[in-house]
């Protein structure tokens, strides 16, 4: 049964694998046909017709998952590292019979690089789906603050 | 002490036979000479006219260092003028782009003016009578840039008052806007996406470089491209539709004998592009009913024709790059020597199905955005060299790479893909317009 609690630790938990950098384990969550989405526009509505700064399927993230132990990946040498900083995730939606289970979190995410550090302030909203006993992710979208900012490289994942 | 400053000599030595002297990327007094001589001296561009679609639309942009603002005027003509008030200089317009309504108002003394930038109204304008101010600059209002064209809805500018003129400037190179321009039906581009930004700790010329370096992609982007072949070889299954995303990402690791006779062609001015006979993107898969479409606009000839034209990158000198294949348009704004912010423009064919409108935004991200994993792979190079050009052991940049002796300037050739003779040609340029009109100031100023 998915109550409230399954969801928060669901969030902290995918939290925790990307500052570990447990990749394929954080490439688990996802449903088969999940997406991660970074709009470039306020509130905005549609990632296939208006601008994004991500919006990957599965096979893109495993091609990110894949480069960043590449031998000849030189923006990660050194590697980028990264810290998720989350506030108490809100639930929004929590229905067993619909299987409709939706959360919204804000965070502050440091990735840092050599002797760079950034900071990123946000929120991320999770669609996560049922299959079996567990959650899995069908969106996650995280809107930044300063989504309209020039940008060095972004690396890792928010 | 200045060493270039006024000094056309120096400044000339420093681009020779195939080799440029790593000051161009380095040197904090080249940037500002950049910023006073070149980019005036050039044909920048400033915004898209479907930016400014009602009267009193504006943009912002800068050419150089200098500010500038773009307005649709109530009778439909577009201005471009310096954005400072003529009073104490505070900009008029902050915003990258908005709707002024009738007129601009100062912010600051509410002197107002209308949206061909002559003066409207000063509040309290007894005040000014009788002190001359009619004489002034500032009585006309905002300060015109006078030398603006706008081709094919594409706004161009130059500062300096005389200098080449924009056919002259251009010649034969507009082409690839032209053709971006035919791939709608109706003949018409419009910008509805804010553009992607990314900021690069480099100087703008290696970016501009970038573009037409055709034995990068298969090395650098080993760990973007090739690793996303390389997944989805393993993970497609019986499936038999490669996924637009791996159309993108594929031919950018094309060997060396795909580039070589995909050909390069330069043209005067420093204007030049890749993919002259082929390109990494012909062989995208067909949009359903666009072809179609473009048929019953052009006729069956001129419909293939236009789409038979895939060019790869087409660099405008100095700093714009256009790919009119996916109908982009990257803008390397040079901020200082060592910072560049790259503007990645997605237009929409007009009347053309949405798909081909995704296609291009979903280029831009994966190729132009922070998040873009081919990005990463190009900004730490261009990050390394500005790290790696402090060196001592060697002054200069080699760009030797099938030249040829005598190799005539500010001429049209197609060449071979690989041959870094376009980058020598923008340097060329890049010499030309630095020192045009530097003679003449070191003699006015005597």
């Amino acid at each position: 049964m998915i109550s409230e609690k399954t969801i928060t630790d669901f969030i902290y938990r995918e939290a925790e694998l990307l500052d570990t950098m447990q990749w394929q384990a954080w490439l688990d969550l996802f449903h088969p046909e999940g997406r991660y989405w970074i709009p470039l526009e306020w509130q905005q509505q549609d990632p296939v017709l208006q601008p994004s700064l991500m919006y990957e399927d599965l096979l893109l993230l495993k091609v990110r998952v894949e480069r960043l132990a590449g031998e000849r990946t030189f923006s990660q040498k050194p590697k980028s590292r990264c810290h998720h900083l989350l506030q108490a995730p809100q639930i929004v939606a929590c229905d067993t019979t619909a299987g409709i289970f939706k959360a919204r979190t804000s965070y502050i995410y440091t990735e840092t690089r050599g002797d760079m550090l950034e900071r990123y302030s946000g929120w991320a909203s999770h669609d996560l789906v049922e299959v079996g006993d567990a959650l899995k992710i069908k969106l996650k979208r995280v809107d930044l603050v300063n989504f309209d900012a020039p940008f060095g490289n972004i690396q890792l994942f928010m | 002490m200045t060493k270039y400053g006024r000094n056309a000599h120096a400044i000339a030595a420093l681009v020779r036979e195939a080799e440029v002297h790593r000051d161009v990327y380095v040197d904090p007094e080249i940037f500002e000479l950049e910023m006073e001589h070149l980019f005036p001296n050039s044909w920048v561009y400033v915004g898209h006219a479907s930016q400014l679609s009602k009267p009193g639309d504006f943009i912002t942009a800068n050419i150089g260092r200098q500010p500038v603002l773009a307005s649709r005027h109530s009778d439909g003509s577009i201005h471009v003028f310096y954005n400072r008030c003529p009073h104490k200089g505070v900009k008029i317009a902050s915003e990258p782009c908005g709707s002024t309504g009738k007129f601009f108002r100062c912010p600051y003394h509410a002197w107002s003016f209308k949206t061909d930038g002559s003066l409207l109204a000063i509040p309290l304008k007894k005040g000014y009578e009788g002190t001359g101010f009619g004489d002034t600059q500032a009585s006309e209002g905002l300060s015109k840039v006078r030398n603006v064209v706008i081709y094919r809805d594409f706004i161009f500018a130059r500062l300096n008052d005389d200098g080449v003129s924009f056919e002259d400037y251009f010649g034969e190179s507009l082409s690839t806007i032209d053709n971006m321009v035919d791939r709608s039906p109706e003949g018409k581009l419009a910008v509805e996406a804010t553009p992607i930004r990314y900021m690069h700790t480099c100087n703008w010329k290696m970016l501009v470089e970038n573009q037409t370096d055709t034995c990068h992609p298969m090395v650098a982007h080993e760990s973007s491209a090739g690793t996303a072949v390389r997944v989805w070889k393993r993970e497609q299954g019986d499936s038999t539709e490669v996924p637009m995303a791996v159309q993108l990402y594929g031919p950018f690791m094309s060997p060396y004998e795909f580039y070589e006779q995909s050909g390069i062609r330069i043209w005067p001015n420093g204007h030049g592009h890749t993919g002259v006979a082929n390109s990494i993107h012909s062989n995208y898969q067909d949009i359903p009913g666009y072809l179609h479409q473009m048929v019953a606009a052009y006729g069956e000839t001129r419909a293939h024709e236009i789409l038979g034209e895939i060019r790869h990158n087409t660099v405008y000198f100095p700093n714009i790059m256009v790919k009119g294949a996916v109908q982009i348009l990257r803008n390397f704004v040079p901020i200082a020597v060592d910072k560049t912010l790259v503007e990645s423009w997605v237009y929409r064919l007009v009347g053309a199905p949405d798909k081909l409108y995704e296609r291009a935004l979903m280029y831009n991200r994966f190729i132009n955005a922070p998040t873009s994993i081919v990005g990463h792979d190009d900004l730490e190079m261009y990050e390394r060299a500005q790290e790696g050009l402090k060196s001592n052991g060697n002054h200069w940049v080699n760009l030797r790479r099938l030249y040829e002796s005598h190799e005539e300037q500010d001429v049209t050739a197609v060449i071979n893909g690989t041959s870094e003779r376009q980058m020598r040609n923008q340097f060329y340029a890049w010499a030309k317009f630095m020192t045009m009109d530097m003679d003449k100031r070191v003699e006015a100023a005597e």
